[in-house]
């Protein structure tokens, strides 16, 4: 190497960059790229008619509203969870705390047949609530249900440590200058926290969105009622469809990158504000 | 191991961290790189042990052009400004880890590891920490274990980086003479960055003053204490005290008076005259022995020295160090007026300000 | 994204006063609200899996075990993670060094694309190898003109798994090098040390808790994923059928008890990998505070 060249005394720069970008070309991008070329090599009209076939656009419908409200229903049980994991002392909290992740750590099919089961009209929840008509596996209610459960961990964990290290004197200074609790909890504390709760809301909607495993075996799958986007892809596939699929594909990928671009700027958000506090 | 910085010059985006830096190093010297934080100096010690490499210019080190050799190759002995010692290893294992990981041809047998180690933990005075973990020690131990760690590869050059600046006050006086008393046993070549003046002057054979990436001036303390090359050197060096004023036969002319300076001081338009607060003589205004009318506005008292705010006519500030008995004698308290004679001016033309 | 949230810190601990303290109703119904979710969301379908697996007693349950089709499953489950794991590891190990030792323009796009998995549906994961893999896929026809199967055969299968866990190690070691900076390697390199000595002597030490991690969470992923595994299998029992894949049959065959036997390692599976992942977030955290002690000490 020529002297121009060397910039860091530390070894190893050039063959692990190399290896980086050859490992992620080779299993990410060229990958992803296929779904960029099949879609652009279909044509407008092959394209638009696969994407918005009325029972895709009933599952768009049915994966988005689902993803939004599970997100949303996360984000206030998420808080609660944060709370009183940070703030309260009581039995088992070791346990819950570590059984937080348990939707990341459970493969999916094994959470999707686990909650098929319960909430079944014949299982443990599920007949408790038969009596009053509700219905929730087999319907959007057992989607919806689904995407709560695998998007708890997303909101807990990004406000746990936010909420840990809002600052005990800020709050003794809104109580030493009058303010109630509940004042003290709008007015300070929420703010603080809400960087974190967005963040965890769009990554657990994006998650939700994509999600398949543990929806498909509570879903039912009735077409245009309980089908999900990802199953589209599945049923396109099934039929060797596989224009049909990767369109489906491309449109599910675009939002994803929306998404990824929207959290990635959330953080930078969390980021500035928590460390400029500090 | 001599050292010699020929022209170096280094660029970080559009900053220029050093710019056409030259510096002799003579063999088994002990000298400071001095200079506020942002000079250069600590990335121009990084480029001596080869951690940085220069844009242009040459490091010579024994008079051979070392800028193309690889750190490992420099026979260099580098302590960091937080030590960086190894976390997971005991203090043996720290200290005895250059040796360990040489070549088998060139290694040490581990009896011989073990003898180097427990010498070089005895230099530094702390064998009985051997097997402690870095996390166990105080600050003072961990630069101590440090430098017994870059000595244990017998440098030929010895490179540390604010070798005391994480340390408390006093820890950090009593390393300071340690430090000196330690290079006059092993007299390897010695090269220091700090940014605390009486550091410098107090432990180096000779000071290299940096500012802004580039030389100010190069001497023993006592020369660039008294004799400063620069305005810069003059102001970084100790308190002073600034007049503005203009240059004309032999005197420096401030406002309406003038300060008599020696000879050979060519004449200027505008001009800046140093002075440190123990440069002058306090007399009372009655006397009117010439110099400039003050009025003293506190006094400090305390210990052998008073330290005297005054201030001017045309409101500036003044600060003056004379010792107790003197001022004493004198009877003075705030709101007297008085008249300050410089013993000793230091005058800059302003051309040389600007550069 | 599911590691970077997953991989935070967990609670701690913090000592209340009276002035930031609720009243005890509000704490109470609190509490109540949480472990009642606790209960239904987690602990429920948790306690299902092993209540379902054991209905029909043991016997049924060790026979759904050691039927030759869940031992082809299991068989392929961990020869797929056998292969996924070690090579996302030298990946992470390698991009981590890369990005957080040395500065180089384009840092942070690098990271943001390590971390694109993450954000694609794992149905899609799947989808992309048979667009590059399958019959009508761009390497589809020399594949099938030199008899090489991919899609539907075991290559796809961990190609896909490849995909899904590709960001976990990464994920883990790259902000935690990036916090340690390089003072300690450029110690042991001044010291004389060879580039693979730095590695093994300074760098791996300090990052060891943070890789095992990272394996852990790429291990349990690998073992789970489903969406994926799911469209380039083909599903063929005993040959294709990954545990999850496995479980999926048998349930669909209304055979609950076979397919929660097989669901029940997967739990277990996963529990363990909770409990390991406290264990080192406690080991981490101990280390921190030491640290802070530490440099407390110091100052």
């Amino acid at each position: 190497m020529g002297k121009l060249k060397r910039f860091s005394p530390l070894p190893g720069f050039g063959l692990t960059l190399g290896y980086t970008l050859f490992y992620l070309l080779l299993i990410v991008l060229i990958p992803l790229a296929a779904v960029a070329g099949k879609t652009f090599g279909m044509g407008w009209e092959a394209f638009w008619a696969a994407i918005s076939n009325p029972r895709v656009v009933a599952s768009y419908q049915l994966s988005f509203g689902a993803s939004l409200l599970a997100a949303a229903v996360n984000v206030v049980f998420g808080l609660i969870f944060a709370w009183v994991l940070v703030r309260y002392r009581f039995p088992g909290k070791g346990l819950v705390d570590a059984l937080v992740d348990l939707p990341f750590a459970l493969p999916t099919a094994v959470a999707g047949i686990a909650l098929a089961t319960i909430y079944a009209p014949n299982g443990p929840i599920g007949s408790l609530l038969a009596p009053f008509g509700i219905e929730i596996a087999y319907t959007p209610n057992g989607v919806l249900l689904a995407l709560v459960f695998i998007g708890l961990p997303f909101v807990v964990r990004t406000v746990q440590p936010v909420l840990a290290d809002l600052e005990k004197e800020v709050e003794e200074a809104a109580a030493g200058l009058g303010a109630s609790r509940w004042h003290t909890f709008l007015k300070i504390i929420l703010p603080h926290v809400t960087p974190a709760l967005l963040t965890g809301f769009a990554m657990a909607f994006a998650r939700a969105v994509g999600e398949y495993g543990s929806v498909i075996f509570i879903a039912g799958n009735v077409p245009m009622v309980s089908e999900i986007t990802p199953l589209m892809i599945i049923t396109k596939l099934e039929q060797y469809d596989y224009q049909g699929a990767t369109a489906i594909a491309s449109v599910m990928l675009v939002i994803s990158f929306v998404l990824l671009l929207v959290i990635n700027g959330l953080q930078g958000w969390m980021q500035n504000r928590y460390t400029k506090g500090a | 191991m001599s050292i010699a910085i020929r022209n170096v010059s280094k660029k970080f985006g559009a900053f220029k961290a050093l710019d056409d830096v030259s510096i002799d190093i003579p063999s088994g010297q002990l000298v400071a790189l001095l200079g506020p934080s942002g000079c250069g100096k600590t990335t121009l010690l990084r480029i001596i042990a080869g951690l940085e490499y220069a844009d242009r210019g040459q490091i010579l080190l024994e008079g051979d052009d070392a800028s193309d050799r690889h750190v490992r190759e420099r026979q260099v002995g580098f302590v960091f400004q937080h030590y960086a010692l190894f976390r997971h290893m005991t203090v043996f294992d720290n200290v005895a880890f250059g040796l360990r990981v040489r070549p088998r041809r060139h290694r040490p047998s581990e009896a011989e590891i073990r003898k180097r180690v427990s010498r070089l933990l005895d230099l530094v005075q702390l064998g009985w920490l051997a097997d402690r973990y870095p996390s166990q020690l105080s600050g003072g131990q961990r630069q101590r274990i440090a430098l017994a760690r870059a000595l244990a590869v017998e440098p030929k050059v010895l490179l540390l980086d604010e070798p005391f600046g994480a340390l408390d006050a006093k820890v950090r006086k009593e390393l300071r003479r340690w430090l000196r008393q330690l290079h006059d046993e092993i007299h390897v070549t010695s090269v220091f960055v700090t940014h605390d003046q009486e550091e410098a002057l107090e432990v180096s054979d000779s000071v290299v003053l940096m500012n802004k990436g580039r030389v100010e001036q190069t001497g023993s303390p006592d020369a660039v204490y008294d004799h400063p090359a620069t305005p810069f050197v003059a102001s970084f060096l100790g308190s002073v005290n600034l007049f503005h004023g203009r240059v004309e036969d032999g005197h420096l002319h401030v406002g309406e008076h003038a300060l008599a300076l020696g000879d050979g001081h060519a004449p200027a338009e505008q001009a800046v005259g140093f002075v440190r607060p123990h440069e002058f003589d306090l007399l009372p205004a009655a006397a009117n022995a010439g110099g400039l009318p003050a009025r003293i506005a506190r006094v400090i008292a305390i210990g052998p020295m008073a330290q005297v705010e005054l201030t001017r006519v045309d409101g500036e500030l003044i600060e003056v160090s004379v010792s107790r008995a003197i001022f004493d004698t004198l009877g003075l308290r705030e709101g007297d007026h008085v008249s300050l004679r410089p013993r000793a001016i230091r005058v800059f033309h302003n051309d040389r300000l600007a550069a | 994204m599911s590691a970077s949230i997953a991989l935070q810190p967990g609670a701690l601990e913090r000592y209340e006063t009276p002035s930031t303290c609720e009243p005890a109703w509000v704490r109470v119904v609190l509490i109540t609200i949480a472990l009642t979710f606790f209960a239904v969301f987690l602990l429920l379908p948790l306690g299902t899996v092993f209540a379902e697996a054991l209905r029909k007693g043991w016997g049924t349950y060790l026979a759904s075990l050691s039927s030759p089709d869940a031992w082809a499953a299991i068989r392929l489950t961990l020869l797929t993670a056998a292969i996924a794991v070690p090579l996302n590891l030298v990946f992470g190990v390698a991009a981590a060094w890369a990005i957080a030792k040395f500065e180089f323009p384009g840092k942070r796009l690098l990271i943001t694309l390590i971390d694109l998995p993450f954000s694609v549906s794992p149905v899609i994961s799947g989808l992309i190898y048979v667009l590059m893999f399958g019959a009508q896929g761009w390497f589809g026809p020399w594949l099938a003109e030199h008899d090489i199967r991919i899609i539907f055969a075991v290559p796809g299968i961990v190609l896909a798994t490849i995909f899904v866990t590709f960001p976990f190690v990464a994920r883990e070691l790259i902000p935690l090098m990036e916090a340690q900076g390089a003072e300690e390697e450029e110690a042991a390199v001044v010291l004389g040390a060879s580039g693979w000595q730095v590695f093994w002597h300074t760098t791996l030490p300090n990052i060891k808790w943070g890789l095992l991690y990272g394996v852990i969470l790429c291990n349990a992923r690998a073992m789970g994923e489903f969406g994926a595994v799911s469209v380039v299998s083909g599903h063929i029992r005993g040959k294709t059928n990954t545990m999850p894949l496995h479980v999926e049959i048998l349930y669909n065959e209304y055979n609950y008890a076979a397919a929660f036997a097989v669901a029940s390692l997967l739990a277990l599976l996963a529990i363990v990998t909770l409990g390991l992942k406290t264990l080192v977030e406690r080991q981490t955290r101990r280390q921190r505070q030491e640290s802070i002690k530490a440099s407390e000490i110091e100052s």
